[in-house]
């Protein structure tokens, strides 16, 4: 029988777990503890580096999610008991009392209202808000359903009220609801459930609990946030009024030995809080200050981020600033902040707000959950991996994602989330595997010979569009618009309970055409067509507005003017609307192989994982051996050198059948399109495959400065490794010189792996010889996560660390001694040396990876990285289909991480090529017989070779498009000289409609 | 003519130009809102009767956005394009259009602030021209 799978935990790691496994055909539990998905992304006003709206980049997935005939979600549910073994478990789950039947409740609201208890603590709102014993998590909960706080329903509790169920229409309310034991048999596990923020009470000296004015950096994401408790107008708690200076107080639980506080690095709160500085920013004028040790921004395009936030948004950085206490004025109710300044002054400064960036803990009760699934926890208490293994843990079968494992950003949990499914997959296709049958939707409706009925959604997007555009006026406007019967303004289109109201809508209204004004259809058009197709209606009958991405959020400074265009947009939207016409796509066969460019560690991964579920892979590599730039590295993770390891993963790539591994090789070409493409090496052979991964990596930069390469004493981090581990290393004085080829004028970001490689290696000299003088001149120390360990442990060896201002040049260097200018210190400072290493960052190959960009037709980032689809829910995809990206070829990354996105794109690429079929897009080419006459400029014109010209019987010519080969870019139809040609969802008519419109204004 | 406030169509292709409008918004640089925005697929789409609708409509300017040379998504749409609106530029000139109204740009999908800069730069352009010469007649 086939297994389906589990997945633990509902938060945007659990959710992209589950779709990726669900879009493999594999059925899926998806167990959430509280009442609703989305976990702590939900509560999330914006996020770093894009300041994408937190809520409209999740409420597609949640709705893919809740809507997935192949996910079961079974919202407060909770894991009790694991039983068996990998790939045959008994999971016996608790379905808690919800006393409100999801399947009958219609999240009305109607209960909510008429229930009479009330001052309950929001925990959604962090208890800034009350609620009512009956109530809706939040607006945009999946599934939106009310549930009952029995401990404060009355009815529940004494027998006495029953409002609520009086109030129902639908009958959904039972109080006699027992929590009930059910169980699951799965093949694998996925632990997706997060982490707990630290509890701010236990910094004593920073008054949170005390000070009514001091909040933690999640209540001040609900506070910014247009659907929290004060609709985005930040206000100070005491007074009520728009705060004028905010304190942004940063390693709040981290980086301290303190009792109750953690020693490692929580990795995400210092972009968290410039994020909430910049967007404090936009709300109004407020002066903001930063207070941090080291200010980390490891991330892809971070260090761009914290330039912008500081020079840009004018945000006050105070560098090595770790505040001592802060202290409540009892008369104005203002913070006074202690603080030492960069001159080494003692400071207090008054604040209207101090906001703490608390750490991340493992979640409530991670000891319990370990138990109940036999799986190790690690001395911080997050769930036990290893570097080689990061997805794995203890327990065959069980695998983890996300920040369980340890404290990560969304993107890192994301791409981890996609390969845990990869992993769980595996236990799960078999030989015998059955795929789940794909969705049923409605029967299409026929609107054949109907006027256009249009149905019209404009979104607030909370603020993104509303605190620009005016969303009630454009709505307004909508309903005079020919064609439209249907207007309706929202909080956020994408929310599942608008998709569910555009669905029925279509049906109660009798609407034959959907626009949404709103995002951008780039990302979001896929969610509203399925709404569509919910409703009974074609998906190609749905058009889009955009005016928030191309209007509200580039006009922000022009309110009337933005409203006008947003009209003028919905105009144009509504008049090509009434000319859409129904579309279908056709099947085009899959490929079941992938192509995996980069034989390195990362693509290596790929290609076992990808082999593990019965596909064959092409694995190339330019060099004449397999291992990549790890082959360099002579160091140990885990007790276990990194060697070893390679020469494990090698041989396991060399001895498997599914993988031919084709060395000393380049690509010439891969030509084709998702699921049909075709790999041409330089060596002429050609290989069909379905998907391409690349994994192409990237180099150490080669350093131009300190006379590298002539003075025998200037070496690299990679070099000293190797003279350590061949006990060729004899120095006494040794100065590592940090951001060589990072952070500089002409290259802008931070090389993420040098900080914890010279750590690594000033360690192993401490070490070996205790009187080695070792000193570390840096910017910032970016020893994020659990790698503070090495931090600590170099500080404890002795290890010296020397900060040079960011903005000022290197530190000098004459032979013999180097010399920096201390930032704390204030003073130049002199370090004798006889060995200076040099922390040469990583360089991304541009030239090479832009001659494979060109062959695929994918973008690479201003830093010359590839430029994946969205930087934050799809960091392993390309917007080209069926072309993905994993490793340092991304991004510079520590070899756990490039483990982890491996296996994330060997997910996304099986969630392809697992296919037999993938239906195309409906928009292609179509030839109008009447006024073709096969002068053959079309044909001429098309790239992909799906048009034909063909003889009819009366010997006249006739254009044909092959719809599977046609590419739909209308390169043809614009070419056509007697207009014969169209291009279905853009034909000549709708285009001129929208042009029209523009100037048809009313 | 300080008052002027310019009607500018501008033609997006869906994978390049269209994705750095977008990005130009996530990164929220603010521009004038002067534009409307039309997505076709490809450049190469944009069928020379499009950008004469747009001037007989009334249109002051039109800019088309296509993917660098080379970077085309559909390949080779954007040289097509490119010598259509080089023809078409031409033909304007013709009819008293000055063919600095009409212009093609490439913008990738990680240029937000490129997108933005050519904006500006047109608009600007059509302030400095005036007004189209159809509102003369």
């Amino acid at each position: 029988m086939t297994k389906s799978a589990l997945v633990i935990g509902g938060g945007i790691a659990g959710i992209q777990a589950s779709l990726d496994l669900a879009d493999r055909d594999i059925h899926v539990y998806l167990v959430e503890k509280d009442p609703t998905i989305g976990g702590k992304m939900s509560r999330l006003d914006k996020t770093f580096p894009t300041n994408d709206c937190s809520a409209c980049i999740l409420s597609p997935k949640m709705a893919d999610c809740i809507g997935h005939p192949n996910i079961t979600t079974l919202t407060y549910h909770e894991v009790l008991k694991v039983d068996g073994e990998a790939g045959n478990y008994k999971v016996t789950v608790k379905k808690k009392a919800r006393y409100v039947n999801p399947s009958e409740c219609t999240g009305c609201g109607d209960c909510i209202v008429k229930c009479p208890s009330k001052g309950i603590p929001d925990q959604f709102e962090f208890g800034l808000v009350t609620r009512k014993a009956i109530y809706i998590p939040h607006a945009q909960a999946v599934p939106r359903v009310a549930i009952i706080d029995a401990d404060n329903c009355r009815m529940i509790q004494s027998g006495k009220c029953g409002v609520c169920q009086k109030q129902c229409g639908k009958g959904a309310i039972h109080y006699d609801d027992k929590d009930e034991e059910i169980v699951l048999e799965v093949g694998s596990i996925v632990s997706a459930v997060g982490f707990q923020v630290w509890d701010a009470k236990i910094a004593t000296e920073y008054g949170y609990g005390r000070y009514q004015n001091v909040v933690t950096a999640l209540e001040y994401e609900r506070m910014m946030c247009a659907s929290g408790p004060d609709h985005g107008h930040i206000k100070v708690p005491s007074t009520g009024e728009a705060p004028k200076k905010i304190a942004f107080i940063q390693c709040c639980g981290s980086r301290s030995e303190k009792k109750g506080w953690k020693k490692y690095c929580s990795s995400v709160c210092c972009m968290y809080a410039t994020k909430q500085a910049m967007i404090t920013k936009e709300h109004g004028d407020v002066q903001e200050d930063i207070f941090f040790m080291d200010i980390r921004s490891y991330g892809k395009e971070f260090e761009a981020y914290i330039h912008r936030a500081e020079n840009e948004y004018k945000i006050n950085m105070h560098r090595s600033s770790r505040v001592a206490g802060v202290e409540e004025d009892p008369k104005t109710k203002q913070l006074i902040v202690s603080y030492t300044d960069a001159e080494n002054n003692r400071c207090d400064d008054a604040y209207d707000l101090v906001v703490l960036s608390i750490g991340l803990n493992p979640p409530d009760g991670a000891k319990e959950f370990a138990d109940v699934l036999g799986i190790e926890l690690n001395e911080y208490g997050f769930c036990k991996t290893s570097v080689y293994h990061p997805l794995e843990t203890t327990r065959k079968g069980i695998f983890v994602t996300g920040a369980f494992a340890s404290p990560k950003d969304i993107p890192t949990s994301v791409a981890e989330a996609c390969g845990a499914s990869a992993k769980a997959g595996a236990y799960i296709v078999d030989k015998d595997f059955v795929p789940c049958e794909p969705k049923v939707y409605p029967a299409e409706k026929d609107i054949s010979g109907q006027e256009p009925r249009v149905g019209v959604w404009v979104c607030h997007c909370g603020i993104n569009i509303g605190s620009t555009v005016d969303v009630p006026g454009v709505t307004e406007y909508a309903k005079g618009l020919p064609g439209v019967v249907y207007a309706q303004e929202t909080m956020y289109a994408c929310a599942q309970d608008c998709l569910e109201q555009i669905s029925t809508a279509i049906k109660e209204q009798n609407l034959n055409r959907v626009v949404v004004a709103s995002c951008t259809p780039r990302t979001h058009e896929p969610l509203f067509r399925t709404a569509c197709r919910e409703g009974g209606l074609n998906p190609y009958l749905f058009n889009m507005a955009n005016i928030r991405d191309q209007c509200s959020w580039i006009h922000m400074h022009d309110q009337e003017a933005a409203t006008e265009k947003a009209k003028d947009l919905l105009r144009m939207a509504v008049a090509k609307s009434a000319l859409l016409e129904p579309l279908q796509g056709t099947f085009i066969p899959v490929t079941g192989s992938a192509a995996v460019i980069g034989g390195g560690i990362t693509g290596m991964t790929t290609a076992l994982d990808i082999a593990a579920q019965g596909y064959p892979v092409h694995l190339v590599e330019r060099e004449g051996h397999l291992g990549g730039n790890a082959l360099r590295f002579r160091h140990k993770e885990d007790g276990v050198a990194v060697q070893d390891f390679i020469k494990d993963l090698i041989s396991k790539v060399e001895s498997c059948s599914l993988i031919t591994v084709h060395k000393s090789s380049t690509v010439k070409d891969i030509p084709g399109f998702v699921g049909n493409f075709k790999l041409i090496l330089t060596d002429g052979n050609e290989y069909p495959v379905g998907a391409v991964i690349l994994a192409v990596g990237a180099s150490e930069y080669k350093p131009t400065e300190y006379g590298y390469g002539k003075d025998a004493k200037v070496t690299t981090i990679l070099e000293v490794e190797n003279a350590l581990d061949g006990g060729k290393f004899n120095a006494k004085d040794v100065a590592f010189i940090q951001c060589i080829g990072s952070r500089s004028d002409t290259v802008n970001y931070c090389s993420r792996v040098c900080c914890s490689g010279a750590l690594r290696n000033a360690i192993a000299m401490k070490m070996k010889d205790p009187t080695t003088n070792v000193t570390v001149i840096h910017k910032d120390i970016r020893t994020y996560g659990f790698r503070e360990e090495l931090y600590n442990k170099a500080c404890s060896l002795g290890v010296r660390f020397l900060r040079y201002c960011v903005d000022n040049a290197l530190p000098e260097y004459d032979g013999k001694t180097v010399k920096a200018h201390d930032s704390i210190l204030g003073t130049d400072v002199e370090v004798p040396v006889d060995c200076v290493v040099l922390s040469a960052g990583i360089t991304p190959d541009r030239e090479e990876k832009e001659e494979i960009a060109k062959m695929l037709k994918v973008p690479i980032s201003k830093d010359g990285f590839y430029f994946e689809a969205h930087q934050k829910l799809r960091p392993v995809d390309f917007a080209t289909e069926g072309v993905f990206v994993a490793g340092a070829a991304h991004w510079p990354k520590f070899m756990d991480e490039c483990i982890a996105q491996a296996s994330g794109a060997a997910s996304r690429a099986l969630t392809i090529i697992s296919k037999e079929n993938l239906i195309s897009e409906g928009i292609v080419a179509t030839v109008n017989e009447n006024y073709c006459d096969g002068c053959g400029v079309c044909k001429g014109c098309c790239e992909y070779s799906a048009i034909d010209i063909v003889t009819l019987d009366d010997g006249a010519k006739r254009s044909v498009v092959n719809a599977g080969l046609c590419k739909g870019c209308g390169c043809c139809v614009a070419a056509c000289p007697s207009g014969a040609m169209e291009q279905k969802g853009f034909t000549n008519a709708q285009v001129m409609a929208e042009i029209d419109a523009f100037f048809g204004g009313q | 003519m300080a008052d002027f406030e310019p009607k500018i169509v501008a033609f997006c292709c869906n994978w390049c130009s269209y994705a750095g409008a977008d990005g130009a918004g996530v990164a929220r640089l603010q521009m004038p809102t002067n534009f409307r925005i039309i997505r076709t697929m490809c450049s190469a789409r944009i069928d020379p009767e499009f950008v004469l609708r747009a001037f007989s409509k009334g249109a002051d300017g039109v800019i088309i956005l296509g993917c660098h040379p080379a970077d085309c998504h559909y390949i080779g749409g954007n040289y097509r394009a490119r010598r259509r609106i080089a023809l078409l530029r031409m033909v304007l000139e013709q009819y008293g259009f000055d063919p600095k109204r009409l212009r093609l740009e490439w913008v990738s999908a990680s240029e937000g602030e490129k997108f933005q800069k050519t904006m500006v730069e047109f608009i600007d352009t059509i302030k400095a021209l005036g007004p189209t010469p159809m509102k003369e007649e």
